[in-house]
């Protein structure tokens, strides 16, 4: 690790000025992050922790019903505070990683960090969530752009992420045998005026919506719907974990499974 | 009755107070005053030239004592190899130099490079990123088969080519073995890969070197299975120092499963350069670093055949294996694929020809060597492997094709070099069928079914040789060292007991195990007794723990060291009673004077022992013994496994749903220690058969470079385990009559796996032969979708 500043405002405002400096970096659970500076690949001057920002922290229900966690709120606690507003969004951050990284881990980090494999960006993607920042709002469709990248501006930070809550929702995770993120995770959420099926874990462009998919279950909301439909293993990941074509396989079958869980 | 102390009790490990309770003192504990600390530079690429190391700004960076490359260790020794072995034309095997430090070429990544010492780590490691390094990229040699091809490209440039050794055991005439196949009924063919591990023990390997002007002597404290064995390769081979002047310290050591029995460079380099810097230098590992440094185990590609006659007799086994030994020689290498892996080809079978052929090669990749089982898990999976194929083929049940060609007079002399001095292995696999009830395994695959997945039987025999070793048979075989141990029984005034022995704990549980023999020989409770191991400085000499030979070998001479005691005792026992040595007896802690009730305590005679003021004239003071001992022969634990799996249909996943072991280590000392190590080697057996894939991309880079990519089988990954060690055919050779049980589990286990994975599939309409290990779910959904 190199030497850095450590900084750790109580206000919003105070952590936009502190990242203004030059090469400063936002620090969350540090789950991410500090695994990154502890192999010298990255080199910020400063880390500011949003740690101690409490507007950041905890899950409300807002007035028009949808689900807002504070940026800087842990897994575990979403895991515990969002269990009955909306119990698929709790059940997924439960299942991420292992009680430590649940404890450290926030949801700002996961959605910022963009990793193809995470679980959150399925969330948010599947539930046509917004992302709120110190600077504005961005719709879920608008945010994520590929592998580690999102719409960020440097030095941005999320402050919340919305969630409307669906008439059933359900994540189904595919573990990877040795790090436990995604092999493929299918986040599938059923509204009234439609239903959005969002991928993690499968694609080289990181999470997608499987449109087919939400055509087909938008017609009739029951596995058998997904029958006739294939994911093209063409623009999959391939790797030691499994081949293109088995990802696009367990695409079919976890987004089945999701349905079913959610009937 | 199970016994509530002494031999055969369940005494619970009093190591592990201090273990739990986070008061152990591992080497990464010890801080010497003023040390520096050290950080290696390390090849990022597989193969390469170096054409130049610049130091010169790393030099002048803050902190920095002294930078290393590998033209300081001109005319130093490199790391030695223990076992010469001799290829099937008589030729010693090539033998390629190992520096400390890279020189000439770097050939794996990992290799180091250069090393900086400084005041610390950081500034080490600032330093290590101001090195220079011009290093011509070479094609990386990865692939065995190719490498071993004329015009290969060479790993070593003054060797011939990349073979270590073309070896061979067994029947020597191709024409005799050719004809056994050409007879036989029908012939089973497997060919096979033996995935890389990486040992991955909890504790990473750490070095810490002192070096005193004043005396001239030199401290190591190191992550070891074997301080003397480290002492004497790193003085006699690497340094050319006096061993009376180097202390070798191996604290506690947080598991090491083969990987810690190796002498590194690590170590040599942190005594070296404790005395070129005067000051103290500390090195150690990180978990990134381990995974490119530590020596991995396993990585053989095989193929076998079976021959069978009409009988399904088997009458005939030919095997070839590639063997990775990686970029350099680590210390037991060559001995794996060969005399640890040939000789064990007979298996449980009385097969009466074998031939057993071993290319042992070189590639850039990390060296390969011993990890828990050491080429007995690769024998076990081979054959029963190919015997499970055969009985699917012939249509024939997979265990009565065992008994049916089991080995059942002892002592046997196998085709392949091992005499057998018992076992029983149909009553073996007796308690198996039973403990696994596998007559109710028909009903539990139904149940399975019912609920969607395919369920699966598998079962394996194992047979192991353990107890390393006779000393004049490995001798003769290569070995150039003696395979013997040693204890000192130390009687103190007061009765207690400290035991100086050569095996070194590392998890296995010696300090509670070794202590019940010594307090049961004489009669006095187990806390009277206490293990001292892990220092050259205070124990007589050892070989270490490796091969499942701790009790075997160096409890074998700690039983020879107590009997000398007891045997001393009694002539003063007698002298205080004023009675004939022949006529006294002990029991319970009392010498008494046979059909009298006169007796004195253990703990007067002890006292007398040093307060000679009643003595015997012709007797020595003092209660103090030592004696080496050395196997007459290997000890042969045996035993059979079953394994029951579910697999889904639709992901490939395979979830193991019951693990039965049954096995005959002769005699058991404590039964929970013993079922603590088959539950371990059975985990880490399952990490190898499900998860464990150390794999490298055509470039030579490590993609399982990390937990992130490497899986070690975690709690929710293995069932609960049933064992049974009520077969019981104690070793005819040594005292104690055990046989070793640390390596057990982990042999036995990955074929038990894959065994019943296939059965799995075959249930479900599909005729698959293989897959290899690790059956990832995408390996079996490939499989079953190919
Ligand atoms: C062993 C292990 C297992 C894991 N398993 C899973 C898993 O199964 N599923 C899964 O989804 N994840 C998993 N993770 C990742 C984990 O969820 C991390 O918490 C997450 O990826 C990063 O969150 P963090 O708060 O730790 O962010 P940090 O590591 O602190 O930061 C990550 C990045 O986000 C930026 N950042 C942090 N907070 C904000 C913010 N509020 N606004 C803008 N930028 C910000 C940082 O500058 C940095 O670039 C695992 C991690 C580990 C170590």
């Amino acid at each position: 690790m190199y030497n850095f500043e450590f900084e750790k405002p109580s206000t919003i405002a105070d952590a936009v000025a502190a990242l203004g400096g030059e090469d400063a970096q936002a620090l969350g659970g540090g789950q991410t992050l500090i695994p990154t500076l502890k192999q010298r690949l990255a080199a910020p001057s400063a880390l500011v922790s949003l740690g101690g920002i409490p507007e950041m922290q905890g899950v409300c229900v807002e007035d028009d019903g949808a689900v807002s966690v504070g940026g800087a709120t842990s897994h575990a606690v979403v895991a515990r505070e969002a269990a009955g507003a909306y119990p698929a969004l709790a059940a997924l951050a439960g299942q991420i990683g292992d009680p430590a990284v649940r404890n450290r881990g926030t949801i700002g980090g996961s959605v910022a960090n963009n990793d193809p494999a995470a679980c959150y960006p399925a969330a948010v993607l599947g539930s046509g969530g917004t992302i709120v920042t110190n600077a504005r709002q961005i719709a879920a469709d608008d945010f994520f752009e590929g592998m580690f990248t999102t719409t960020l501006d440097e030095g941005e930070i999320i402050t919340s992420v919305r969630f409307p809550v669906p008439q059933a929702a359900s994540y189904q995770k595919f573990l990877q045998p040795a790090s436990r993120f995604a092999l493929v995770g299918a986040y599938v959420a059923r509204f009234a005026d439609g239903v959005r099926v969002a991928i993690t874990g499968a694609s080289e462009d990181g999470v997608f919506r499987w449109s087919e998919a939400e055509a087909a279950l938008g017609k009739e909301f029951r596995p058998d719907a997904l029958m006739d439909l294939r994911i093209n293993p063409m623009n999959m990941i391939g790797d030691l974990h499994g081949s293109k074509e088995y990802r696009a396989h367990l695409v079919s079958v976890m987004t089945k499974r999701a349905v079913e869980a959610c009937m | 009755m199970p016994k509530d102390s002494g031999i055969g009790a369940s005494s619970k490990r009093r190591e592990d107070v201090r273990f739990l309770t986070g008061a152990g003192n591992y080497t990464d504990d010890i801080n010497v005053h003023g040390q520096a600390y050290v950080h290696f530079l390390r090849s990022d690429i597989a193969h390469g030239r170096i054409k130049s190391i610049d130091t010169s700004a790393a030099e002048t960076m803050p902190g920095v004592v002294k930078v290393f490359t590998g033209k300081d260790f001109e005319g130093v020794g490199g790391m030695p190899c223990g076992w010469e072995v001799t290829d099937r034309h008589g030729a010693p095997m090539q033998e390629p130099p190992h520096p400390i430090l890279a020189q000439g070429k770097v050939r794996h990544v990992g290799d180091p490079i250069a090393a900086v010492v400084a005041d610390s780590l950081e500034q080490a490691r600032d330093a290590a990123e101001a090195i220079e390094l011009d290093i011509e990229e070479l094609p990386a040699v990865l692939d065995m088969k190719a490498a071993a091809q004329e015009g290969a490209t060479l790993v070593h440039d003054d060797l011939k080519n990349n073979i270590c050794y073309d070896w061979h055991l067994g029947e020597a005439d191709n024409d005799k073995v050719n004809e056994v196949f050409a007879n036989a009924a029908h012939v089973t063919t497997l060919d096979l890969v033996n995935n890389r591990l990486v040992a991955n023990p909890m504790e990473p390997r750490v070095a810490v070197a002192e070096y005193s002007r004043g005396t001239d002597e030199y401290t190591l404290y190191t992550t070891s299975q074997n301080p003397h064995v480290i002492r004497l390769l790193m003085c006699a081979f690497v340094l050319g120092l006096p061993e009376h002047k180097v202390r070798v310290v191996a604290p506690d050591v947080g598991g090491g499963f083969g990987t810690k029995i190796f002498h590194y460079a690590e170590e040599a380099f942190c005594t070296f350069a404790a005395k070129a810097c005067n000051r103290a230098v500390k090195w150690t590992s990180s978990r990134s670093e381990a995974f490119i440094s530590d020596a991995h185990g396993r990585d053989h590609v095989s193929r076998i055949e079976l021959a069978l006659d009409a009988d399904n007799n088997f009458i005939g086994l030919r095997t070839d294996t590639y063997a990775n030994m990686g970029a350099y020689l680590s210390t037991f290498s060559s001995s794996v694929p060969t005399w640890l892996h040939g000789t064990l080809m007979a298996g449980n079978y009385k097969t009466p020809v074998i031939q057993v052929n071993v290319k042992a090669m070189f590639t850039n990749t990390v060296p390969v060597d011993a990890y828990r089982g050491a080429g007995r898990p690769e024998a076990t999976y081979q054959l029963e492997r190919v015997v499970d194929k055969a009985a699917r083929e012939l249509g024939v049940d997979p265990i009565a094709l065992r008994r049916q060609n089991f080995i059942t007079q002892f002592p046997y002399d196998t085709p392949v070099a091992l005499t057998y001095d018992t076992g029983n292995y149909d009553g073996t696999m007796d308690k198996l069928e039973a403990a696994a009830d596998l007559a109710g395994f028909a009903a539990r695959r139904a149940q399975s079914e019912a609920n969607g997945k395919l369920r699966g039987l598998g079962i394996n025999c194992y047979i192991e040789a353990c107890g390393i070793a006779p000393s004049n048979i490995v001798g003769m075989l290569g070995a150039r060292a003696g395979l013997y141990d040693a204890a000192t029984v130390r009687v103190n005034a007061t009765g207690s007991i400290s035991v100086m022995v050569g095996a070194h704990s590392h998890g296995q549980g010696h300090e509670t195990a070794f202590p019940q023999v010594v307090a049961d020989m004489i009669g006095i409770d187990e806390s009277m007794v206490e293990i001292v191991h892990g220092d050259t400085s205070k124990i007589p000499f050892g070989m270490g723990t490796y091969g499942s030979r701790s009790l075997a070998v160096c409890g074998s001479a700690m039983v020879k060291a107590t009997e000398k005691v007891i045997d001393k005792a009694k002539k003063i026992a007698a002298h205080l009673l004023e009675a004939s040595e022949a006529d006294i007896e002990l029991k319970d802690g009392q010498f008494s004077v046979a059909g009298t009730d006169k007796s004195v305590a253990w703990g007067d005679v002890t006292l007398t022992a040093y307060v000679p003021h009643n003595f015997p004239l012709e007797v020595e003071p003092g209660l103090e013994e030592t004696a080496f001992y050395d196997p007459a022969n290997f000890t042969f634990p045996s035993g059979a496994y079953a394994c029951e799996v579910e697999v889904d249909p639709e992901t490939g996943q395979v979830s193991i749903e019951a693990f039965t072991a049954a096995d005959d280590f002769g005699n058991i000392i404590n039964p929970m220690i013993v079922d603590g190590q088959v539950h371990g080697g059975i985990g880490q057996g399952i990490g190898q058969a499900l998860l464990e894939n150390c794999a490298y991309d055509e470039n030579g880079q490590l993609l399982s470079a990390s937990y992130m990519d490497y899986a070690m089988p975690r709690a929710d990954d293995v069932p609960f385990y049933s064992v049974d060690h009520s077969s019981q055919t104690p070793c005819t050779h040594n005292p104690l009559g055990v046989k070793g049980c640390g390596e057990a589990g982990a042999i036995g286990s990955p074929p038990a796996v894959i065994n019943a994975v296939l059965d799995a599939l075959n249930s479900g309409g599909k005729s698959i032969d293989h897959i290899d290990m690790p059956v990832s779910p995408s390996r079996v959904w490939a499989a079953m979708n190919g």
